[in-house]
């Protein structure tokens, strides 16, 4: 039986789009997977894209280790009902051999030594493409990158010197040893993921909708007490509240919101009315101006 | 929702990234802790206003300079539609990043210094958002709470651009003239108290009032095969979808398509998006396709309706807006993208540099250099099947890539 007329959304069909250039130019491409809901809505995107087909290319996880456990459970279930490879890559295996040193105190966060594992993974599978889910208006920084952001051979971003980008033409020619990072979904908001997820119904992890939570309050913000991976004060008081989480990222970064929400058309009705951006609540940014500028030029993703 | 994508153009400093600031003010776009931070930051800087440019200004080099380097892609919405504002540099060394924000915009704001009036960069800019048609153009005569809110010095700069609108030969686009003070927000998004005389809209009020369309709309049905889908399950042996995105027109089952470049006749047998079967598509539309015989189809073909075929050619000739160091110069070689076909390409001979003030052409130039615009006329190593950009400008541009570099050189627009 066939539907009468199909009309797809612009920024759906510009995803899309940008999935099948990334298999026609490239030989080994990635998506790297973070079980967060831009990630989510990736895979779903790339399924649509090669549909019938399964996605032509692995998902990879770089675990800091301190990612909520509802994500990892998720993220191995979703890798195995997709029948897609799931590739996992751990921060923890850099820092005990020594090639990175963690950070310590009170804004101890893994954040940063992400980029060396997924760096050495890129050259371990000789991936040339990496696709992600980073969206221009998350980030100051973030608004300036182009969808294909070529990267040299330490992952570096050269800010002050991108192709051009012209209509929807995407030059995906580099040299040996260089990659590029691409982002499928630059031109979508916050609202427009989740609005996303609510209309297609996609599952996400449990940790996005209001759950009671053992928290503590810290510069204004809230954050989980349950895991001893965020550090906390002898002083700072744990009390129990209704969260959710914005993004999901490493947890010593992420900070929970209030919220009764937990059905996703609470949660989109609650992004509608929010007057902090999503990166309000992710401590890594907040640590300076430029703090993403910084990671992304040292091969941040 | 509808989105429209906006780009902005005027020269350095002329309020661009102001502009956009104030709207995002304006329109309670800016969420707490980033108005917060344009407070710190402002202060710092010993301003006692705010600096709104804060808010789009995405890299330190940028803040350090006081100016936009590259394109900074700004989201806002309000009851009626969505926005995406590309905020582009004015500077003339980044040129290319302000034709990369403009590409894919339907409207250009392009902003005027009341005390400076129509200056070189603002006709290099119109010619541009010209030579891209694009439709709707927002004049803002910006800074006039330092010309006093003068309405002899707004219809004195809107009698200069006039002037310079009067040698365009695209007559369809919409240019409309508003006095503005970015900075204190006079007809930004409400209605200025010192501009008695102007009657007309505000910015945001205009930009409201503009359909949003996609910039690829117009245009014949052009469906550039990216890649075939073959499942190889049991389910699915035998199927191959064509992958692509639908450019302009329709395409429904049961037509008649022809396959370019073999020229092999074939009709539409289903239409297909994710795991759902469809009668017809409409443009703009990234779909699959399965054709009703087996015919032989790759990436870089292209399906058109019969009866409605482009131009099969090896030579073209364009005008092109060289982005690169390295001049475009007669005989050298690159790599042309045209939509989603890869071939190699030869600059047979330079034409004519177009002055960018409208005011004519310099003849047989020995080269193209960086923020130049010029026609070329170029030999390909394999046919192209192209329209002209006026007709159709997703199947009517192309890019050069530099073959030593990799890098996107230059931009083409078919004659
Ligand atoms: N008095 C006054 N000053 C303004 C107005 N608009 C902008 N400015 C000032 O002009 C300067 C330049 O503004 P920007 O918005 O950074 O200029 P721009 O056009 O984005 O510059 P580039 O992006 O580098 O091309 C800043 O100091 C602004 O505060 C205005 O309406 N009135």
């Amino acid at each position: 039986m066939s539907l009468d007329t199909i009309k797809v959304g612009a920024l759906e069909s510009e995803a899309i789009h940008i999935f099948r250039e990334v298999v026609s130019q490239f030989e080994k491409p990635v998506l790297l997977f973070s079980g967060g809901k831009d990630s989510i809505t990736l895979v779903r995107l790339a399924q649509k894209a090669f549909y019938p087909a399964k996605i032509p290319f692995p998902l990879m996880h770089i675990d800091t280790g301190h990612n909520f456990p509802e994500t990892i459970e998720f993220r191995d279930r979703l890798a195995k009902e997709l029948g897609v490879e799931l590739i996992v890559r751990n921060v923890q295996d850099n820092i005990d051999s020594g090639k990175v040193k963690e950070e310590t105190g009170r804004y101890a966060s893994r954040n940063m030594l992400q980029t060396e594992t997924l760096l050495d993974a890129i050259e371990e599978f000789g991936f040339d493409a990496c696709i992600g889910g980073a969206r221009r208006d998350e980030e100051k920084a973030r608004a300036k990158e182009r969808i294909f952001s070529v990267r040299d051979d330490f992952g570096q971003w050269d800010e002050k010197n991108q192709r051009p980008e012209l209509f929807d033409m995407l030059n995906g020619k580099i040299d040996l040893g260089q990659n590029v990072r691409v982002f499928p979904i630059s031109n979508w908001t916050e609202l427009d993921v989740w609005s996303y997820i609510e209309a297609e119904e996609i599952e996400i992890p449990s940790i996005y909708f209001a759950h009671k939570r053992k928290i503590f309050v810290r510069d204004g913000m809230i954050w989980s007490a349950e895991d001893d991976v965020v550090y906390r004060d002898e002083e700072e008081v744990v009390e129990e509240r209704m969260v959710r989480f914005r993004t999901v990222g490493d947890m010593s970064c992420t900070a929970a919101v209030l919220s009764d929400a937990i059905t996703i058309d609470k949660v989109v009705a609650e992004i509608r009315e929010s007057t902090i951006s999503e990166r309000g609540a992710r401590i890594d940014d907040k640590r300076s101006e430029a703090a993403m500028e910084k990671r992304k030029q040292q091969g941040y993703f | 929702m509808n989105v429209l994508k906006i780009a902005t153009a005027g020269s350095v400093d002329d309020g661009k990234s102001t502009l956009i600031g104030r709207i995002l003010y304006d329109t309670k776009s800016l969420t707490t802790d980033k108005l917060e931070a344009i407070e710190t930051r402002s202060k710092a800087n010993g301003f006692d206003y705010l600096d709104f440019s804060l808010a789009t200004d995405g890299l330190v080099a940028e803040r350090e300079q006081g100016i936009t380097i590259d394109v900074a892609h700004i989201y806002f919405s309000t009851a009626k539609k969505s926005y995406i504002i590309a905020d582009t540099p004015g500077h003339v060394e980044y040129t290319r990043n302000m034709v990369t924000g403009a590409s894919t915009s339907q409207a250009s704001m392009i902003l005027v210094d009341a005390r400076n009036g129509v200056i070189e960069q603002t006709y290099r800019h119109f010619f541009i958002n010209n030579l891209l048609r694009i439709k709707d153009i927002v004049v803002a005569v910006n800074k006039m709470d330092l010309v006093d809110f003068s309405e002899e010095k707004f219809n004195a700069i809107k009698a200069e651009f006039e002037k310079m609108v009067a040698n365009s030969d695209y007559k369809d686009q919409n240019i409309t003239f508003i006095p503005v003070s970015a900075l204190k927000g006079d007809n930004v998004v409400s209605e200025s108290e010192n501009t008695p005389w102007y009657s007309g809209r505000t910015i945001l009020e205009h930009l409201e009032s503009l359909d949003a369309k996609d910039v690829f709309e117009k245009g014949q049905a052009r469906f550039p095969v990216q890649t075939v889908i073959r499942p190889k399950t049991e389910e699915y042996h035998d199927y191959r979808g064509y992958a692509g995105k639908l450019y302009g027109g329709s395409l429904s089952v049961g037509d008649d398509v022809t396959v370019l470049p073999s020229t092999t006749k074939s009709k539409v047998k289903s239409i297909h998006f994710f795991d759902k079967e469809f009668k017809k598509a409409k443009k703009g539309s990234s779909i699959s396709i399965t054709l009703e015989n087996d015919v032989n189809v790759s990436r870089g073909d292209m399906l058109v309706k019969t009866g409605e075929e482009p131009k099969i050619t090896k030579e073209l000739t364009a005008t092109i807006c060289w982005m690169d160091k390295d001049p475009l110069q007669a005989s050298s070689k690159y790599f042309i993208k045209h939509g989603v076909n890869d071939v190699q390409a030869k600059i047979i001979s330079l034409s004519t540099i177009m002055k960018p003030d409208f005011s004519g052409e310099i003849e047989n130039p020995t080269q193209l250099t960086l923020n130049e615009i010029g026609d070329v006329n170029l030999k390909l190593s394999k046919p192209l099947f192209v329209d002209s950009y006026k007709n159709n400008k997703s199947n009517g541009a192309f890019i050069l890539i530099n073959p030593k570099t990799n890098t996107t050189s230059g931009v083409g627009f078919i004659k």
